[in-house]
C-alpha cells in the first residue's frame, strides 16, 4: 500500500500581520523596561504599586488581545472570558484588604 | 484556516448542528475554558500571598540601610540580585528582567508558528516552533539557577531566632538560604509563597515545553499537512501564551512590588 503524500498548498506571508505582531513584541518589551525604570526611581509606596499594576493588566491586555486573539473573537466568546476575571479582581482587593486588618504576631 | 462555520442560514436553527457555538472549534473553546480555571488555580496562590503579604508589616526605611530579617517583608530587589558568573556583583532584578525578555519573545516565536500554520507553511512552522522550545528551555535553566541561588543563599548568614523542637527553645542562629521552614530573607511565608508560586509556574512552563515539542515533532513528521490544518499549533500556542501571561503577573507581583 503507498501513501500518497497530501497535495499541500502554502500561501505567502501575510508582511502586514506579522509587522503588527513584531510592533505587539515591541510594546510588551517597552512597557517591561520602563517598570523597570519606576522600579528604580520611585520609593516605595501606593503610587508605586498602583503604577506596577496598571502597566500589568496593559501588558496582560496586549497578549490576550492580541497574541491570544480574544479580540478577534466573537463577543460571547470574550465576555464569556473576560467577565469572571473581574470576580478575580474584587477577590484580590477583598483578601489584600482584609490583609492589612490581620495583626502580626 | 478558519474553522469557525459561517452565519446560519436563515430558518434553520443553531441547535440543528453544523455550527461551531462562539464561532470558535472545539478545541480551541475548550482550551480556553481549561485556561480560565487554571488562572483560577493561579488566582488563588497570588491572592493568598496578597493577604499574607499585607498582613506581614512593610519595610518602611532607606532601601540602602535594609537588613533580611522576619520582622519586615523583604524588598524584592535586595532579595534577588545575583546574576551568573558575577559572584558578589550587586545587580538588582537584572537576571529575573532577562528571564522575562526570554519569555516574551518565546511568546511571539509561537504567535509567529500560528501564523505559519494559518498558511500552511510547514518549514516556518518546524523554524518557529524550535524557538519557541529554545526560550522555553533556556527560561526553565534560568529558574533552575535562580531557585539553587535562593536555596543556597548569599554568602554572609542572617541571625536568626528559631524554633528548636528537640530541645523547645528559640536557638539564635546564622541562616543560609531558604527552606520551607526558614529562610534567611524574611518571614517563613516569604520563601514558601516563592517556592509555590515560581514552582508551579515553572512546572507550567515545562508541560508547555513538552506539548510544544510534541506540535514540533507532528509538525516534522508531517501529521498537521495529513491532518489538512494546524489547528493544533494554535491551541498549544493558547497555552503557550498564557503561560507568558502568568509570568507576567507573577514577575509583577514577586520580583517588583
Amino acid at each position: 500500500m503507498s501513501h500518497k503524500e497530501p497535495q499541500v498548498v502554502v500561501l505567502p506571508p501575510d508582511k502586514e500581520k506579522i509587522k503588527k505582531l513584531w510592533r505587539v513584541a515591541l510594546i510588551l518589551l517597552a512597557v517591561t523596561v520602563v517598570e523597570f525604570i519606576i522600579a528604580f526611581t520611585l520609593p516605595h509606596g501606593a503610587m508605586k504599586t498602583f503604577l506596577f499594576v496598571f502597566l500589568t493588566i496593559v501588558k496582560a491586555g496586549y497578549i490576550v488581545g492580541e497574541f491570544m486573539h480574544l479580540r478577534y473573537e466573537v463577543k460571547v466568546l470574550f465576555w464569556a472570558v473576560l467577565i469572571p476575571m473581574i470576580f478575580v479582581v474584587w477577590m484580590l482587593v477583598a483578601f489584600v484588604y482584609e490583609g492589612m486588618m490581620i495583626i502580626p504576631q | 484556516m478558519d474553522h469557525s462555520t459561517a452565519a446560519v442560514s436563515p430558518g434553520k436553527s443553531v441547535w440543528d448542528g453544523g455550527t461551531s457555538p462562539m464561532g470558535a472549534s472545539y478545541g480551541k473553546l475548550m482550551m480556553w475554558f481549561f485556561l480560565m480555571s487554571d488562572a483560577f488555580t493561579f488566582s488563588g496562590l497570588l491572592i493568598t500571598y496578597g493577604l499574607v503579604r499585607s498582613s506581614n508589616p512593610a519595610y518602611d526605611g532607606a532601601v540602602e540601610a535594609f537588613q533580611f530579617a522576619t520582622t519586615h517583608w523583604p524588598i524584592p530587589e535586595k532579595v534577588f540580585d545575583a546574576v551568573p558568573f558575577l559572584h558578589g556583583v550587586e545587580l538588582p532584578l537584572v537576571f529575573v528582567g532577562f528571564m522575562t525578555f526570554v519569555l516574551i519573545m518565546s511568546s511571539v516565536t509561537m504567535v509567529l508558528a500560528v501564523e505559519a500554520g494559518h498558511r500552511m507553511d510547514r518549514v516556518a512552522v518546524e523554524k518557529w516552533m524550535l524557538w519557541t522550545l529554545v526560550g522555553g528551555l533556556t527560561f526553565l535553566s534560568c529558574q533552575a539557577w535562580e531557585w539553587t541561588h535562593f536555596i543556597i543563599g548569599t554568602d554572609t548568614p542572617t541571625m536568626m531566632n528559631v524554633f528548636n523542637s528537640k530541645t523547645g527553645v528559640w536557638d539564635q542562629v546564622g541562616v543560609f538560604g531558604a527552606n520551607l521552614h526558614v529562610n534567611q530573607y524574611g518571614p517563613p511565608a516569604f520563601a514558601d509563597f516563592f517556592f509555590f508560586i515560581t514552582g508551579f509556574h515553572g512546572f507550567h512552563v515545562f508541560s508547555g515545553v513538552l506539548l510544544n515539542f510534541l506540535v514540533f515533532y507532528n509538525a516534522v513528521t508531517g501529521v498537521y499537512d495529513r491532518r489538512g490544518h494546524y489547528e493544533m499549533v494554535e491551541k498549544v500556542g493558547l497555552y503557550w501564551h498564557f503561560v507568558d501571561l502568568v509570568w507576567v503577573f507573577v514577575f509583577t507581583f514577586f520580583y517588583l512590588v
